[in-house]
C-alpha cells in the first residue's frame, strides 16, 4: 500500500481527497491503480499515453525522473507526491 | 597587591602572542584565524582588520560564545596596542578557547605596517535603534545590516506573495525595493494583500505599496514599475541593477520569463506559488542549482492551471509563503544559512504539514543546461499555451 498525495488542482477528480492509498509494485502501477479507480484523473495526468511533462512525481522526496521513472519500485509505507506546477501569486 | 604594570606583565607571560607580520601572513592562509576586536565602539568604527568580529572588552565574556561557538577555532584577539587584548586573551583561555593569540602591537602596529583596513560605514543613532534586534544577532550584526541597506531586491508582483515579502524586506532595511505590477488595488485583493488598504482601492498597486513601505521605513526607496513584466521591458528593468528577484507572479508566462532572464543575468530568484490551501517555495540560484525549467520543463495546459482568481486561496497562505520568501531573500543578501536552492518546500495549510522534495539541475535544461537551446527571449504567452511537448 502506497500513500499518494493529491495536489489541490486534481482533487475535484478524486472526490476532494488530499491523500489516497493505492496498490502497485512500481510508481507506474500505483498511478495506474489510481487512474482506474478515478478515470477523470487520466486525462489530467496523461497525454498520448504518457505522463505529462508538467506533472512531477516524487518518491521519498526524489523526482522519479532521477530514479527509474515510472518503473521505480515502491517500498511499503512510502509516499508518492504528485506535483503539477502552480502559477498562483499576484495577478499581473 | 600588584600594580597595573606588574599585572599586565604577569598576564602576558601566561598567554601566547603573534606579531602583526605573522598575523598578516596567517590571514591569507587556508586555516586563517578569526580576528576578534575588543576595542571601544568608536575605535572599531574608525577602522578595523578585514573580516574581524567585534565585541567590546566590557561584554567579551557575555558575547563571545554567541559569536564563536567553536572553542577550537583559532582566534587572534586585538586592541590598539596589545594590552587590553592581553587581558581579553587570558579570559578567552579561561572560557575554554584553546587556540588564542594576542596581536602584539595591536591595530596601531597593523596600520603602521600598511596592512589593509576596513572602515565600516556607520549606522545613525536612529538606525541603531531601529535595527537593534538585528544588531544583536551575530549572523546579522552591523556588517549584515549594512549589506541589507545596500541590497536591491526586485519583487515581481505586489499581490498576495509580494505583500508580506515586501513588508518584511522593508522593515528589515533592504535599501532598494523594485516592484513590478500593472494592476490597481481591488476590493477583492484586501483579503490577503496586506501592503494595501481600503483607502487605496483604485490606486496603482505599485504606488500603494510604495506609500506603505516608505512609511514603514524611511531607509527604503521603492522603485515602482507600473507595467506587466514582458520580453520587451525586462532588460530595461533589470538594467536598474538587482541582487535578488522575488517571484510572486500569478501566471506561467511571467514565471518562465523571470526564470530565463535571471539565468542569463545570474540573479537568484526566490520563488513562491500558492493555490487554495497549498504553497510551494524554493530558490533558483543560477550556477549553483536548478532553474524553474529544471523543475517544471513544461507549463500545464491552461485548463489544468487555474489561477487563484478562478480557484481561490486562503488569505493567510500567501502570508506564510511570502514570509518564507522574505526569509530566503534576507539569507541570500546576508550570505548566511542554507538556502532553499535545490529544495522545494510544499506547505499544506489544511493539514499544517511541510514536505520537502529535492530539485536537481537538469544538464539537458534548454536554458541553464550544458548545451542551452533557448538563448533569447521567446513569446512566453505562446509557449505556455502551446500543446505540451513530451520528452522522448
Amino acid at each position: 500500500m502506497t500513500r499518494v498525495r493529491i495536489p489541490p488542482t486534481l482533487r475535484a477528480e478524486v472526490g476532494g481527497a488530499r491523500e489516497l492509498e493505492a496498490h502497485g509494485e512500481t510508481v507506474g502501477e500505483v498511478i495506474e491503480d489510481l487512474v482506474e479507480r478515478y478515470p477523470p484523473l487520466r486525462q489530467q495526468l496523461f497525454q498520448n499515453g504518457d505522463l505529462g511533462a508538467f506533472v512531477n512525481v516524487y518518491l521519498g522526496g526524489e523526482d522519479v525522473r532521477m530514479l527509474d521513472g515510472l518503473d521505480t519500485r515502491v517500498n511499503a509505507g512510502s509516499t508518492v507526491i504528485l506535483l503539477p506546477a502552480m502559477a498562483g501569486g499576484a495577478r499581473l | 597587591m600588584a600594580g597595573y604594570r606588574e599585572l599586565l606583565a604577569r598576564v602576558k607571560a601566561e598567554i601566547d602572542e603573534i606579531s602583526t607580520v605573522d598575523a598578516h601572513e596567517r590571514l591569507r592562509a587556508p586555516d586563517a584565524p578569526l580576528f576578534v576586536d575588543v576595542r571601544e565602539p568608536d575605535e572599531w568604527d574608525e577602522g578595523h582588520i578585514p573580516g574581524a568580529v567585534y565585541t567590546g572588552r566590557g561584554r567579551l565574556e557575555q558575547r563571545i560564545e554567541g559569536l564563536v561557538p567553536d572553542k577550537t577555532r583559532p582566534l587572534v584577539v586585538y586592541c590598539s596596542a596589545g594590552n587590553r587584548s592581553a587581558f581579553a586573551a587570558k579570559v578567552l583561555g579561561e572560557l575554554g578557547y584553546v587556540d588564542v593569540l594576542n596581536l602584539a602591537g595591536g591595530f596601531s602596529d597593523w596600520k603602521r605596517s600598511g596592512y589593509e583596513v576596513t572602515t565600516p560605514r556607520v549606522l545613525s543613532p536612529e538606525q541603531r535603534t531601529r535595527y537593534s534586534r538585528h544588531l544583536l544577532i551575530p549572523e546579522v550584526g552591523e556588517d549584515g545590516q549594512q549589506r541589507l541597506l545596500d541590497a536591491r531586491v526586485l519583487l515581481v508582483g505586489a499581490g498576495g506573495l509580494g505583500s508580506p515579502a515586501s513588508l518584511y524586506l522593508a522593515a528589515a532595511g533592504v535599501g532598494r525595493l523594485g516592484i513590478v505590477d500593472a494592476d490597481v488595488v481591488d476590493e477583492s485583493n484586501l483579503q490577503r494583500q496586506i501592503v494595501h488598504s481600503t483607502d487605496r482601492i483604485g490606486e496603482p498597486k505599485v504606488l500603494s505599496a510604495k506609500r506603505t513601505l516608505e512609511a514603514l521605513n524611511p531607509d527604503v526607496t521603492v522603485v515602482p514599475y507600473q507595467e506587466r513584466l514582458t520580453s520587451e521591458n525586462v532588460e530595461r528593468i533589470l538594467a536598474d541593477g538587482w541582487d535578488v528577484i522575488v517571484d510572486g507572479a500569478d501566471n506561467f508566462p511571467t514565471r518562465y520569463l523571470v526564470n530565463d532572464a535571471s539565468v542569463w543575468h545570474g540573479i537568484p530568484v526566490v520563488h513562491g506559488s500558492i493555490f487554495r490551501f497549498e504553497g510551494q517555495v524554493t530558490v533558483f540560484k543560477p550556477g549553483e542549482g536548478p532553474c524553474y525549467r529544471c523543475l517544471f520543463p513544461q507549463p500545464p495546459p491552461p485548463e489544468l492551471a487555474p489561477s487563484c482568481a478562478e480557484g481561490g486561496v486562503l488569505g493567510v497562505l500567501p502570508g506564510i509563503i511570502g514570509s518564507i520568501q522574505a526569509n530566503e531573500t534576507l539569507k541570500l543578501v546576508l550570505d548566511r544559512g542554507d538556502s532553499l536552492a535545490g529544495r522545494l518546500l510544499l506547505f499544506d495549510a489544511l493539514g499544517t504539514t511541510l514536505d520537502e522534495v529535492t530539485v536537481r539541475r537538469d544538464t539537458s535544461c534548454p536554458v541553464c543546461g550544458d548545451s542551452p537551446t533557448i538563448t533569447e527571449y521567446v513569446d512566453y504567452v505562446e509557449f505556455c499555451n502551446a500543446p505540451t511537448v513530451y520528452d522522448a
